[in-house]
């Protein structure tokens, strides 16, 4: 980020010039914000053999959120857009119940992981549908993925035929509701999964051919890369990342909810990578900033909860800080706010960055 | 470029069908009958969804009760959404069907569709939620009143305190039904109405906030409640999902339901019925869903041009812990 050798202010300057700060100091703010009302906000203590406390249960209830949100930067990052996650969800989480709750011993490891193992193949074979319509078929990203998310729904509820499936089945409660080293598992699964993303797309030269279809399909088809099998490939993995939220939000309850799992969870990914700092007109992403911009969702959500907004104006609070937090995204929006006021204050040599300055460092994806 | 238009077509066909899921859901489609010729009556019924399991009862009621009643019935699900419902109600408006019976998905916003009903001679029944309209609009409305189970909900948790020997100060946490939705705002209302009455002093409702009548919306709500009110010592949640997925969040939090906080619902769906068995819940108030027959009734009235009553209420009943495991084996839903 900045040499040993680099005054304060600079570093400060590229402290706040770095792609993360925005969302990073929203996500801070956030959270402080509830310290008034919560003193003991930040406390985490021991319950039962497992830590329990605001933050726990904030990366616990965004599990689901950050899985799918990752899988959606991949897409996004190809210059696609994937509605159909939440039905995915939805699907995922009806198949595996259902198919569990039907076993004899619904404790037994292998029917739980069979059970899985079906659940995840239907939400991939939702997303090789998708990656088909989208590569294949050329058909527009938002429709071809409308498809499933409209009639995947009706799926789930054909599965589980309308009914909430409730299980009883302990290994499956683990994956979406269970502590392990005194941790929510789903802490393990999220970060197993962001590692193992970050790895493919950032140590191999996955990412760069991904940005590169993002940036110009044609382009990159010109010059060797299979652009087809890419987008492909994303919509599948989005897809699985959409199926393993699915077996968090059903085992988290202990129940199939083909009416509600995952409803507008694919809007709430959608915000949160673009919070993050992810373009949607493709080209480029980062994974970190998805992370944390699905972790501001969450505790944005929590925060709802726990200051007592009044419940019919849960979704202004939420529009108003989403906004906000858009407009400190924006080079230009800054530019003309801080600046301005920057150097009507001080007369200081660091003067905060015009906007064409600011504009590409901004946009710089790691 | 044919082959990729007509695949074109088939997508968008393919969601414009699904929004309309409903119609592909018809019991029978003997539509040539459905004139007001026939003697066989056609009623077409919109649900609002099958978010709970006492959605599900109630929509099976009703399905059962047209066929047992020999009612053609156009049955169409509307997925939470008044637009939904609403292109529903038009369609049967369309079709010419004989009664329309309908549960509204929020309270507000449908005088323009009872009107176009109204103009087309059919006459509107409302099943389980009413609605803020002109009354002459429909003829009745079969359901339960939900006021009266907010009331009947505080007057159990009095019932409640007592069994369990709670002294002090009562804070109650309250798990709110969908924003907007008549039994979510019934149901506060009537609760409000006696703790107001009766227990100013004492009782309390420290947090309130919806949880959109589902389990993973009751959890993650109460959840966050119990951090920002470690000492609620009551729940009171509008349906017995949201109340069930609070239970998570409770054993979560390391406490005892049914002991630690004390839990009221509503509705008495099985699942809610086990868990009162278990004591984790401590008492439930009946909302019955099982009123397909009621409606059948009414439905037959209407078309032979007899009055009704404004409201048909719906028989239902309370029940403490002691009496959940007796109950247990007769719920059907």
């Amino acid at each position: 980020m900045s040499t040993p050798s680099v005054t304060t202010p600079s570093r400060w300057r590229a402290l706040t010039h770095h792609h993360l700060f925005w969302p990073v100091a929203v996500l801070v703010a956030l959270l402080l914000v509830n310290v008034p009302f919560t003193p003991d906000f930040f406390s985490i203590k021991m319950t039962d053999g497992h830590l329990y406390g605001s933050l726990v249960s904030i990366v616990l209830f965004g599990s689901p959120l950050i899985l799918v949100a990752v899988g959606m930067t991949l897409v996004i990052a190809t210059g696609g857009i994937d509605l159909s996650v939440g039905a995915v969800v939805a699907i995922t989480g009806a198949l595996t119940c259902s198919y569990i709750s039907d076993q004899a011993d619904q404790n037994a490891l292998s029917g739980v992981f069979l059970a899985m193992g079906i659940g995840l193949v239907a939400a991939v074979v939702c997303g090789l549908w998708n990656g088909f319509l989208v590569a294949r078929m050329g058909i527009q990203p938002i429709i071809a993925t409308l498809i499933i998310m409209v009639a995947g729904r009706g799926v789930a509820q054909l599965i589980t035929d309308g009914q909430i499936i409730t299980i009883n089945s302990e290994p499956y409660k683990l994956i979406g509701g269970g502590y392990w080293l005194t941790l929510p598992f789903s802490i393990f699964v999220v970060a197993a999964v962001v590692a193992v993303t970050v790895a493919l797309t950032r140590r191999t030269a996955l990412g760069l051919l991904v940005e590169s279809v993002g940036g110009n399909a044609e382009a990159s088809r010109l010059v060797g890369i299979r652009s087809m099998r890419i987008k492909i490939m994303v919509y599948m993995f989005c897809a699985l990342c959409a199926g393993i939220a699915g077996l968090m939000i059903s085992s988290n309850t202990s129940a199939a909810d083909g009416n509600n799992a995952g409803l507008w969870i694919e809007l709430d990914a959608i915000l949160a990578v673009v919070i993050g700092g992810t373009s949607l007109l493709g080209g480029r992403f980062s994974i970190g900033g998805t992370v944390i911009g699905a972790l501001v969702i969450q505790t944005l959500t929590t925060t709802i909860y726990t200051i007592g907004v009044p419940t019919q104006t849960n979704l202004v609070f939420k529009a108003v800080v989403v906004i906000v937090v858009c407009l400190l995204q924006s080079p230009k929006f800054r530019a003309k706010v801080f600046g301005a006021k920057g150097r009507g204050k001080t007369a200081a040599p660091a003067a905060p960055a015009t906007p064409a300055d600011a504009a590409p460092k901004m946009e710089v994806s790691r | 470029m044919l082959n990729r238009r007509n695949f074109l077509t088939a997508a968008v066909g393919v969601v414009a069908a699904s929004g309309l899921a409903a119609c592909a859901k018809e019991d029978d489609s003997s539509t040539g009958t459905s004139t007001s010729g026939g003697k066989k009556i056609t009623l077409g019924f919109s649900q609002v969804g099958s978010e709970s399991g006492w959605r599900s009862a109630n929509t099976d009621s009703v399905k059962a009760a047209a066929k047992e009643a020999g009612y053609t019935l156009k049955f169409s699900d509307a997925q939470q959404k008044q637009e939904n419902q609403i292109s529903a109600l038009r369609s049967y408006i369309a079709q010419k069907v004989d009664v329309i019976a309908f549960s509204p998905v929020v309270v507000t916003g449908w005088d323009a569709i009872l009107k176009e009903a109204k103009a087309a001679k059919i006459p509107v029944v409302l099943t389980d939620r009413s609605v803020e309209s002109d009354e002459s609009l429909f003829v009745t409305l079969v359901g339960s009143d939900f006021t009266d189970e907010g009331r009947r909900a505080a007057k159990i948790l009095e019932k409640v305190l007592e069994t369990a020997g709670h002294k002090g100060k009562v804070k109650i946490a309250q798990l709110e039904g969908t924003t907007g939705a008549a039994p979510a705002i019934e149901r506060a209302k009537g609760f409000k109405e006696i703790m107001d009455a009766e227990h100013k002093d004492d009782w309390e409702i420290v947090v309130t906030q919806t949880g959109d009548f589902t389990r993973a919306g009751g959890k993650q709500v109460m959840a966050a409640f119990l951090q920002s009110d470690p000492d609620i010592n009551v729940l009171y949640a509008h349906n017995d999902d949201m109340g069930l997925g609070a239970i998570q969040a409770i054993e979560a939090a390391g406490k005892k339901p049914g002991k630690d906080i004390l839990i009221v619902t509503v509705d008495g769906v099985k699942d809610g019925f086990i868990a009162m068995s278990e004591g984790k819940i401590n008492a439930i108030v009946e909302c019955n869903p099982l009123l397909g027959p009621q409606l059948m009734e009414v439905v037959q009235k209407v078309k032979d041009g007899e009055t009704v009553e404004r409201w048909i209420k719906t028989e239902e009943s309370d029940f403490m812990q002691d009496q959940a495991k007796d109950a247990l084996p007769t719920r059907k839903y």
